[in-house]
């Protein structure tokens, strides 16, 4: 039988879901039995290179190259599954939510205490190549559809490995309370 | 003394006093029904309906129904679950409740009640309302972010002339929690405690007191709210 093959981004996320992913200790040996990557930053790839089955998803949609990828991700796999509170309802950066962007971008450029005396010139990032803020951050099932969600911050590394042995065995999935949490 | 009635949950055979209220006789039968704004000790407000069974057919809250002879109580089946998990859905999608920043994680009754139903996502589209945050009484933080509007510190909270230390405060969607900055200023740490403890979730939050509780052992992190319970199976 050939390998499942995964896919995995990081879009408004902190990385720490992907973190946790390979907290699987020894398992992971048996990962690389069970499936194989695809677009990842596992392994470096940038682009899609063939059809996948599962992918991955960590963070909401902050801005427009966020949707792109989510957008992509949605051509390119079979199975979509939210992983995290950010991409399940937004997480931390949907605390910008009821902010005004320019507010945010104010506070970021021009009057955060890290920046206050260093942009005399108060410039503000526009350049044509850099992916636009959207109105506010999106959880991901907004933008595409979203099969299955996987809830924590970080989802335990447990819950992770248990839902896509599932997956991709077809086996029942094991959801013990312990490992469902969500902070 | 108050007379003994037998009443059925689910089919099993149960015994209580008449007049008391179906979710308390419940807990004393080994069945837990999951409630939210219910307080043990304070008279039932019936605000959340998460407790809602179906008793004789209709739809009721258990924390507010008095119990009375021969009731058949419907609490586990499918639509019943579906009803209580949805409740819960929409109270995560109507206000903000970040867990991974809410220093009552671990310990709320809301999240809790999400974890028991395995709460993946809330079906509704999250609201994400502007709602401000109050730090400026000495001892407490109020959070409007995650306040369900329970009404339970309102009831709770007292001073030594009975009177409430909360209040609603607005209408409608505006409606909100409040304390007088007077009454605030002068309550005490265990006041501060009492409150946060009396808070389902992390709306009220006493100051300086942090993430003590370290993940792990805090109140839901191993056992499900209400399996204290739940009889041994």
């Amino acid at each position: 039988m050939s390998k499942a093959v995964i896919a995995t981004t990081s879009m408004a996320g902190c990385f720490g879901c992907h973190m946790s992913f390979l907290d699987i200790d020894e398992r992971i040996l048996d990962l690389i039995e069970l499936v194989e990557f695809n677009k990842s930053p596992i392994d470096d790839i940038k682009h899609f290179t063939k059809q996948c089955d599962i992918g991955l998803l960590e963070g909401g949609c902050s801005n427009s190259e966020n949707v792109e990828v989510l957008k992509e991700f949605r051509k390119h796999c079979k199975i979509l599954v939210s992983v995290g509170e950010c991409a399940i309802m937004g997480g931390l950066p949907a605390m910008r939510n009821g902010i005004p962007i320019k507010e945010c971008i104010d506070e970021a450029y021009l009057n955060g205490p890290t920046t206050k005396n260093c942009n005399p010139q108060r410039i503000l990032p526009n350049d044509d190549e850099l992916p636009m803020l959207l109105d506010r951050v999106y959880p991901c099932h907004e933008i595409v559809k979203i099969d299955y969600f996987l809830p924590g911050c970080a989802p335990r590394a447990d819950l992770i490995w248990n839902a896509l042995y599932a997956l991709v065995t077809g086996d029942e999935l094991k959801l013990p309370y312990e490992v469902f949490k969500y902070d | 003394m108050s007379e003994f009635v037998s009443f059925k949950i689910d089919g099993k055979q149960c015994m209580g006093r008449a007049g008391e209220f179906i979710a308390e006789a419940a807990e004393r039968n080994n069945i837990y029904i999951p409630t939210l704004c219910n307080y043990k000790g304070t008279a039932p407000k019936a605000a959340c309906r998460v407790c809602t069974v179906k008793v004789n057919g209709r739809m009721m809250t258990s924390c507010s129904t008095p119990l009375q002879e021969g009731m058949e109580i419907e609490n586990e089946t499918a639509e019943i679950q579906d009803i209580r998990s949805g409740i819960i859905e929409l109270l995560f999608a109507e206000g903000n409740h970040l867990c991974p920043s809410c220093e009552k994680g671990g310990s709320c009754e809301l999240q809790a009640l999400g974890y028991r139903f395995r709460m993946m996502v809330p079906r509704f589209p999250y609201l994400f309302p502007v709602r401000e945050i109050d730090a400026s009484h000495p001892k407490l933080i109020k959070d409007h972010n995650r306040c369900i509007l329970c009404k339970r510190c309102v009831r709770v909270m007292k001073d030594e002339n009975g009177h409430s230390l909360f209040a609603f405060y607005k209408r409608g969607t505006k409606l909100e929690i409040a304390i007088a900055p007077e009454l605030a200023d002068k309550i005490t740490d265990e006041v501060a405690q009492q409150a946060m403890d009396v808070c389902p979730t992390g709306a009220l939050l006493k100051k300086r007191k942090g993430w003590d509780v370290p993940v792990g052992k805090r109140m839901y992190d191993m056992k499900p709210i209400g399996s204290e319970f739940e009889q041994v199976k």
